[in-house]
């Protein structure tokens, strides 16, 4: 089943060689860094955690924005999702490596990674959040694979993949739900601590994840003979356009309690994020253009996407779910974690700017999420069709 | 029928690994370590039985000595083979000494006394009773240890820098670079090497530790043995009512960093 990845037009391998050139550059950056230290990046004693964390953090979310296809179909038996479903499967297995790899180029001291194996510690939502990681990771493989596999057989998949697939249900949720209590549980930063810090994040998961896989999906629609069905369509963008509305409610949710209790705790980073934080006479406002643009964006993609619908129209579809993944990629992948770390708890800020190897590392982490999701697409793509034609 | 059927066994099965799950995740939380971060006792009366060291810091004697807290930065960083970056991003410090508003945050207080706007006011790690930062470790590279002390084991830590997001009080530095290195100078980042403590690797988290080697030894930590002449600092166990700290506290006012977290310091101010 693994050749279908080795046969590929001309535009294939430029892809591949394009994501690969990324990741070789992205590589000799993680060499400088793991020479010099986590000090090539922008982060500092104040902003602790940068982009590789926020990355993480969003990814998680795409990783279990996948369960808003295994649901329907395994759980409701929708079958209008089973051309579609083993490709939120395998996003969420190239998701779940990005997330690792994010965490790898995090961590000081990489090669003591397993030491959170080799001193488990309940206590710890990190090692909660390694546990479902990888956990999620091995069921989408097992999973992924073994129905791909039987679809290739021209069978229908066996007994024991059932309950893996029903676990693996509550566990997407689990996985975001852990990630959120990463921030949700530190007292201190009140930006986080939010109980709901997880619904939010669950909400903004399962906009993104479906947006994503729709606007992969629309680019192999035009490349190759497989076809997602307009009724499938017309479903995600149901599912796409409540999640991203109720994101947004929690949004507005959030600024409620802020600004109308005026606590200060609560303002401070919103102020930060959203207007200009003032603070002995200088504005503090580097976030601000990106996290307004978010809310502009995800308020007009969520009226192109109904508009979108309502007109049959791919290429509006297709441009509508990237201005909601841009918004939520903004708002989750940029302003939730740097913002948690302003003000600093003296009060102070300090701004952070990630360094060109920060960027260039963080490329090529996607690019190797890219890679792995081509690579899984073309041989889930190349089976269906060879069975339907 | 058929369809029925299986439709409970979905539910069925979700509802029972729902049920494990969850029951053994709630199990392990309240077993062992969590006891030790405090996780179980939450929300309960604090035990007062067994050491928990503390210190009470008084602001006045710093004022009338000025250079004191420089003397005791000095000399904490020295034994400690502390680095010196030279810049405020790559910063690391145990003991060190931030503006009054800064350390007493504060978000409304209006006229506050004029003489304390911009006092220098010494802070370190508050060794709290219930420290996130232990909860947050996910090898127990920092942990509480039977004398209230929170420690670090340089060897352990992975640099995750959890601990750093999880401490409300900017406690914790990170080894951003070789701290063992030096500049383009060609200036060492430690200027003296102690071989009596273990100087640091990059990537890995660090903090004040109350002097816990000195401790073993049976001395007082460096910085209370530096202000040991004028008074500005006690030491001791806050759960032994005979205690020099325990007697300071009882007759003096004294505040504590953000006491609202329930971190339950042990670092005490004489304001």
């Amino acid at each position: 089943m693994i050749e279908k990845a080795l046969q590929g037009s001309k535009g294939y391998w430029t892809w591949i060689a394009c994501l690969l050139a990324v990741i070789a550059i992205g590589g000799m950056f993680y060499v400088q860094q793991w020479n010099y230290g986590l000090g090539v990046t922008g982060m500092s004693r104040d902003v602790s955690w940068g982009l590789y964390i926020s990355q993480f953090t969003f990814l998680v979310g795409v990783a279990a924005g996948g369960l808003m296809l295994v649901l329907p179909y395994y759980l409701h038996n929708y079958k209008e999702f089973g051309r579609i479903t083993i490709l939120g499967e395998f996003m969420a297995i190239a998701a779940i490596i990005m997330c690792l790899m994010f965490i790898i180029a995090d961590l000081g001291q990489p090669m003591r990674a397993l030491n959170v194996l080799l001193y488990p510690t309940p206590q710890s939502m990190l090692f909660w959040d390694m546990v479902v990681l990888n956990g999620y990771l091995a069921l989408n493989l097992v999973c992924g694979w073994a129905i791909l596999h039987s679809e290739y057989k021209g069978v229908k998949y066996a007994n024991w993949v059932k309950p893996f697939i029903y676990l693996s249900i509550p566990w997407a949720i689990s996985i975001h739900t852990v990630t959120a209590f990463l921030y949700a549980g530190l007292p201190g930063r009140d930006y986080w601590l939010t109980a709901i810090l997880a619904p939010r994040f669950l909400a903004s998961a399962f906009a993104a994840g479906p947006a994503l896989l729709l606007i992969i999906a629309l680019i192999i629609e035009r490349n190759t003979l497989f076809r997602v069905g307009q009724v499938a369509k017309d479903k995600l963008v149901t599912i796409i356009s409540y999640a991203a509305i109720i994101n947004f409610f929690f949004l507005a949710c959030e600024f409620f309690s802020a600004y109308y209790s005026q606590y200060p705790s609560k303002m401070y980073t919103k102020d930060y994020l959203f207007f200009g934080l003032e603070k002995d006479g200088n504005i503090f406002n580097n976030l601000v253009p990106y996290m307004q643009a978010s809310v502009v964006i995800g308020v007009i993609g969520i009226a192109m996407i109904f508009y979108a619908r309502s007109r049959k129209s791919d290429i509006l579809l297709g441009i509508s779910c990237a201005l909601i993944f841009l918004s939520l990629w903004i708002d989750k992948g940029l302003g939730m974690v740097l913002g948690g770390f302003v003000p600093n708890p003296m009060g102070q800020v300090t701004q952070y700017y990630p360094s060109i190897q920060e960027l260039g590392i963080t490329a090529a982490v996607w690019a190797t999420g890219f890679l792995v999701v081509t690579l899984l697409y073309k041989v889930a793509i190349s089976v269906k069709l060879e069975k339907e034609l | 029928m058929k369809k029925d059927r299986r439709d409970f066994l979905k539910l069925a099965g979700c509802a029972a690994v729902a049920g494990v799950g969850s029951s053994t995740a709630f199990h392990s939380l309240l077993r062992g370590e969590a006891e030790a971060a405090g996780l179980k006792r939450a929300g309960t009366k604090k035990d007062k039985s067994g050491t928990r060291l503390g210190m009470v810091i008084d602001i006045q004697k710093f004022i009338d000595n000025r250079d004191l807290a420089q003397r005791c930065i000095r000399v904490c960083h020295q034994i400690h083979n502390v680095p010196d970056f030279g810049n405020p991003k790559d910063e690391i410090k145990w003991l060190w000494t931030d503006r009054f508003e800064h350390v007493f945050v504060k978000d409304t207080h209006y006229r506050q006394a004029q003489h304390l706007q911009g006092m220098p006011v010494l802070s370190l790690c508050n060794h709290c009773d219930n420290p996130p930062c232990v909860r947050a470790c996910p090898t127990k590279a920092t942990f509480k240890k039977d004398d209230g002390v929170v420690g670090m084991d340089y060897h352990r830590c992975i640099g995750c820098r959890f601990c750093m997001a999880a401490c409300p009080y900017g406690a914790r530095s990170f080894n951003w670079r070789d701290p063992r290195g030096m500049d383009e100078h060609g200036r060492s980042f430690i200027s003296e090497i102690n071989p009596e403590y273990p100087a640091r690797t990059m990537g890995v988290v660090e903090k004040c530790n109350f002097c816990t080697e000195r401790l073993a030894v049976g001395k007082i930590p460096a910085c209370v043995e530096e202000a040991a002449a004028a008074e500005a600092m006690f030491f001791g166990d806050l759960n032994d009512p005979d205690s020099e700290v325990s007697r300071v506290l009882r007759e003096k006012f004294t505040i504590q960093r953000r006491p609202s977290l329930g971190t339950y310091p042990s670092v005490f101010y004489i304001i």
